[in-house]
């Protein structure tokens, strides 16, 4: 066997590209699912921290701060251990999916919430004195004026840090969920053959790459132009 | 409660898991002290390429760094644990993750310096040339200072990623904090190791995160 032979017989097995083909594809649909539930949760909870946070209600900013510092200080396969492992000892059992689901969904809450925040701050005062002037609630003035033009800035961050969250639903393989890392590394101890982890990469590769481009141009067009 | 607190913050277990958990607490360190390091390096590499003037180069470098940030670490470390041995080549679980996070950790690196050197106006090129400094001192002296501080909040940002990813070492058995805290807890088959970690994480990683919260927030105002 020649060494491109030997290559494409350990990396591009044509018959387990075949047998492997659906498992991969079902790791995708999972890998999917959990990015879209995770993405939704996790935005919708941060942008709800983020208003509450604006109502300067000292123990409550204290909560959401501390609640902010921690997700983003823990690495997030720490907290899937700890949940995972932990909770069914004092007799909650959650599976992995919804344990991986719980966990991303609030570490990107976290980092949504700092930034939604960053965006409320930096929308300037005569905006909230002007709309509260023309006799808008706090909560009518948060929601109607502040929120809208803050959420635009927060585009290319949080576009970013979405993706990075996202990549992470891969970390549902130590926990046993059949994502496609799981599903590639399953099919790699049976066959001992590299070629299904291949797939798996390839995988990412069709998911995740459009979704980097696409953050790219987000990043472009929406960025200040500095100097 | 009790059974909350035993399962949880076990006192007697931690006490037990601490010594072996400092020794992956200071794998951890030296983990971080190699690829942070050499993470910038390439980084700085890469950004200087991306923005270079050899184009075939520079088409080359943005196709790896779309790769590698696209493709999940995990995937990319198990990747080149589990699967490269089939090709005969075997690396000892540090220098997987090692090259694992590296090419991961230097791209994310590059593309904030790339924005960095972009940010820096075309002006300073000239005058910097105008003066007679030569193209390699005019980036060291002129444009990658200004880079660099334009772009510090998102790379002390990403350092602090590089510090969790660390993490992930566990999975392909380099014996770091996480490694020791999950073996402690499969021994004891209790969770209050890894809170332990946690807590081992929290000590290093809070002030960071407040360090860069208060970076960010002086720059969008």
């Amino acid at each position: 066997m020649s060494n491109f032979e030997r290559f494409v017989d350990t990396f591009f097995k044509a018959e387990l590209i075949a047998a492997t083909l659906p498992k991969i594809i079902s790791g995708m649909g999972m890998t999917l699912l959990i990015a879209a539930l995770v993405v939704v949760t996790g935005i919708l909870l941060g942008l709800v921290l983020a208003a509450l946070r604006s109502y300067r209600i000292a123990p409550i900013t204290v909560m959401i701060v501390i609640f902010a510092d921690i997700m983003r200080a823990l690495p997030p396969l720490v907290l899937v251990l700890i949940v995972y492992f932990g909770l069914p000892n004092v007799g909650i059992t959650l599976s992995g999916f919804v344990v991986l689901w719980l966990v991303l969904s609030l570490v990107l809450a976290a980092f949504a919430e700092e930034i939604f925040w960053a965006g409320i701050i930096s929308i300037r005062k005569g905006q909230w004195e002007a709309a509260r002037a023309t006799g808008l609630t706090y909560t009518a003035t948060l929601t109607a004026v502040i929120l809208p033009q803050a959420v635009r800035l927060t585009i290319p961050p949080l576009t970013n840090r979405t993706i990075a969250i996202t990549k992470n639903t891969a970390l549902g393989t130590v926990i046993g969920v059949p994502e496609i890392l799981n599903q590639a590394t399953t099919a790699v101890s049976f066959t001992g053959n590299a070629t299904p982890l291949m797939m798996g990469a390839v995988a990412y590769l069709i998911i995740f790459i459009p979704v980097v481009m696409l953050g790219r141009m987000i990043e472009n067009r929406f960025s200040w132009k500095r100097a | 409660m009790e059974e909350l607190v035993r399962q949880f913050f076990n006192l007697e277990i931690m006490m037990k898991a601490l010594p072996f958990m400092l020794q992956g607490l200071g794998m951890t360190a030296m983990l971080c002290a190699v690829l942070v390091p050499l993470g910038l390096v390439g980084g700085l590499g890469v950004a200087l390429i991306s923005t270079g003037g050899n184009r075939a180069l520079r088409i080359m470098i943005a196709m790896a760094v779309d790769l590698f940030r696209a493709v999940p670490p995990l995937v990319l470390l198990i990747f080149i644990y589990s699967a490269l041995p089939f090709a005969g080549v075997r690396l000892s679980p540090f220098t997987a993750v090692l090259l694992a996070f590296f090419l991961n950790t230097a791209s994310f690196y590059g593309e904030i310096f790339r924005a960095g050197i972009q940010s820096v106006g075309a002006g300073q090129w000239e005058a910097a040339r105008a003066t007679g400094l030569n193209r390699g001192q005019t980036l060291l002296h002129v444009i990658i200072p200004q880079a660099t501080r334009n772009v510090l909040p998102d790379l002390a940002s990403n350092t602090l990623e590089v510090v969790k990813l660390t993490s992930l070492a566990s999975v392909v058995s380099f014996a770091e904090l996480l490694y020791t805290a999950e073996m402690a807890r499969s021994v004891t088959y209790n969770a209050s190791p890894i809170v332990l970690a946690a807590l081992i994480y929290l000590l290093f990683m809070w002030p960071l995160v407040r360090l860069v919260s208060r970076m960010e927030h002086r720059v969008a105002q």
